[in-house]
């Protein structure tokens, strides 16, 4: 099993909903995010383009952040989602340094705190709350392993893309183009 | 011209605009490391070579700083941490792949062995010394047995940590200015030459002083040529390492890096020991405060330029 998620870049509007979602699904504290919406717009007036995508942590299968964390409380889990276990975490900020994406944070209680695909949800046959709620429909969740899954069946039709591949770390959200 | 304008719309604590998740506390650890290390290094090394007596300071009674400074050192990473009631877990887990944990596991080493060497010369350097108890006098007459041993595990441990506190940085392939496999034995350099600076500076014997003058000038040469050299790498790599060096050629960090790192820690120093070597009168205390604050601004301004380097995507 490997989970992966799929956002659609010609799909996103920007409308932050997702980010919503997650701070109220997972208690994210206020000021805080886990994931967040990033605008980029290419070329000169008037030629421009504008890209809009919603990026969380990419639970990436070469973590870096994993193979640094000195306690193991940064670990993989069902299906190579990368969680932290907040009674291991000392909060050291060797993880926080070591995400080339800037996915993790240093929470108000002291462990470090990221995206976790809301593996709560997953567990229960659910989509993550950012998934659920995003009005363009424009994200795709599912196991890559399975081949009628809705990302594996999106990646199949569409042209995608992953954020920095050059750092290494196999990223798992994949950006459809 | 095309243009490429990014807007984020995150504002995490310590991470946005900027990471700055490290501030004083993980410089100064690495630097109180590496100046331990290189302390204890000289102190096996001539040990071992018979100095014992001739090189007293070096051998006997400098190293009985080092319990202090490793001490010091893990108090900044302890308030570094921002889980601190869950601290121990750093000692339930060795993981070799992460530098932070065999780093810790390394003090965890050479913080005892600092205090068993300096309590097997204590009596040396204290003469009306008293241990109170016997058991505790039986055990260091021990350890005086097995000096020799003793030596060789500190000369390798402190090169494993002076080492670790560049390699700490240098993991990290997400920050591109770290991400250089110089850093290791450039900070290790940077340690000993600290340790140097930090003998020559404490001892009596002008014969020692010359000693440690003269390493220190080797090795300044050498970190100078590790210095070039981790430029010359980043100018020759991809495009998020040439913008990490321009941080240090033009950038931000230029002037704090080339004055207080390369000039006033390396070059003053240097020329300084040299016109001393030909004969002249300088304090030692000059070159030395020199050197070794030039090698705590390294530490600090590599944690913070490094944690201004980034990708761009
Ligand atoms: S995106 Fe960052 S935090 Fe998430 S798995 Fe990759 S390296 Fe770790
Ligand atoms: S902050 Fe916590 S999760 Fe991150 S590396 Fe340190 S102990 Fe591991």
């Amino acid at each position: 099993m490997r989970y992966a998620m799929a956002v659609d870049t010609k799909k996103c509007v920007g409308c932050s909903d997702c980010v919503v979602a997650c701070q109220t699904e997972n208690n994210v504290p206020i000021g805080y995010c886990r994931d967040w919406v990033v605008e980029i717009t290419h070329g000169t007036y008037p030629q421009l383009e504008l890209e809009i995508r919603s990026e969380r942590c990419n639970h990436c299968d070469n973590s870096p952040c994993v193979r640094c964390c000195p306690t193991g409380a940064s670990h993989y889990s069902d299906g190579g989602i990368v969680l932290v276990t907040e009674d291991k975490c000392i909060g050291c900020g060797a993880c926080i340094s070591s995400c080339p994406y800037d996915a993790r944070y240093p929470h108000p209680d002291g462990h470090v705190d990221k995206c976790t695909f809301c593996i709560h949800r997953v567990q229960k046959g659910q989509k993550p709350a950012c998934v659920e709620v995003c009005p363009t429909k424009c994200m795709y969740f599912g196991d890559l392993d399975d081949p009628n899954s809705d990302v594996s069946k999106v990646l199949k039709k569409r042209k995608f893309k992953t954020l920095i591949p050059e750092a290494g770390t196999k990223p798992q959200l994949y950006f459809l183009i | 011209m095309k243009e490429e304008l990014i807007i984020s719309g995150r504002m995490n604590y310590k991470v946005d605009p900027s990471l700055h998740i490290w501030g004083w506390e993980i410089p100064l650890y690495l630097f109180l490391g590496g100046l331990a290390a290189g302390v204890l290094f000289f102190a096996g090394l001539y040990y071992l070579r018979g100095k014992e007596n001739e090189y007293q300071s070096a051998v006997k009674w400098v190293p009985m700083i080092t319990p202090f400074l490793l001490a010091i050192g893990l108090g900044a990473l302890f308030l570094d941490l921002h889980h601190k009631p869950y601290f121990w877990r750093l000692y339930t887990t060795i993981k070799l792949q992460s530098p932070m944990s065999w780093g810790a596991w390394t003090l965890m080493v050479i913080t005892p062995l600092s205090i068993i060497w300096s309590a097997t010369y204590i009596k040396d350097v204290f003469p009306k010394w008293d241990w109170k108890y016997k058991w505790v006098d039986d055990l260091v007459a021990y350890f005086i047995e097995y000096r020799t041993q003793l030596a060789w595990i500190m000369i390798i441990f402190s090169v494993i940590l002076g080492i670790y506190t560049g390699i700490l940085l240098s993991a990290f392939n997400a920050r591109p200015l770290w991400n250089t496999s110089i850093l290791g034995p450039l900070f290790l350099t940077s340690g000993l030459s600290a340790g140097a600076a930090l003998i020559m500076m404490l001892s009596k014997n002008p014969l020692e002083r010359i000693r440690f003058s003269q390493i220190d000038l080797m090795l300044i040469a050498v970190e100078l040529t590790m210095v070039i050299h981790m430029f010359m790498g980043f100018r020759a790599s991809t495009e998020v390492q040439i913008e990490a060096a321009a941080l240090f050629l033009g950038g931000p960090y230029t002037l704090s890096f080339w004055i207080f790192v390369v000039f006033i820690g390396m070059l003053l120093p240097a020329f300084l020991e040299i016109w001393e070597l030909k004969g002249n009168h300088i304090p030692a205390y000059i070159p030395a405060v020199m050197i070794i604050s030039g090698s705590l601004m390294l530490r600090f301004i590599i944690v913070h330029a490094g944690q201004a380097s980034r990708y761009l995507y």
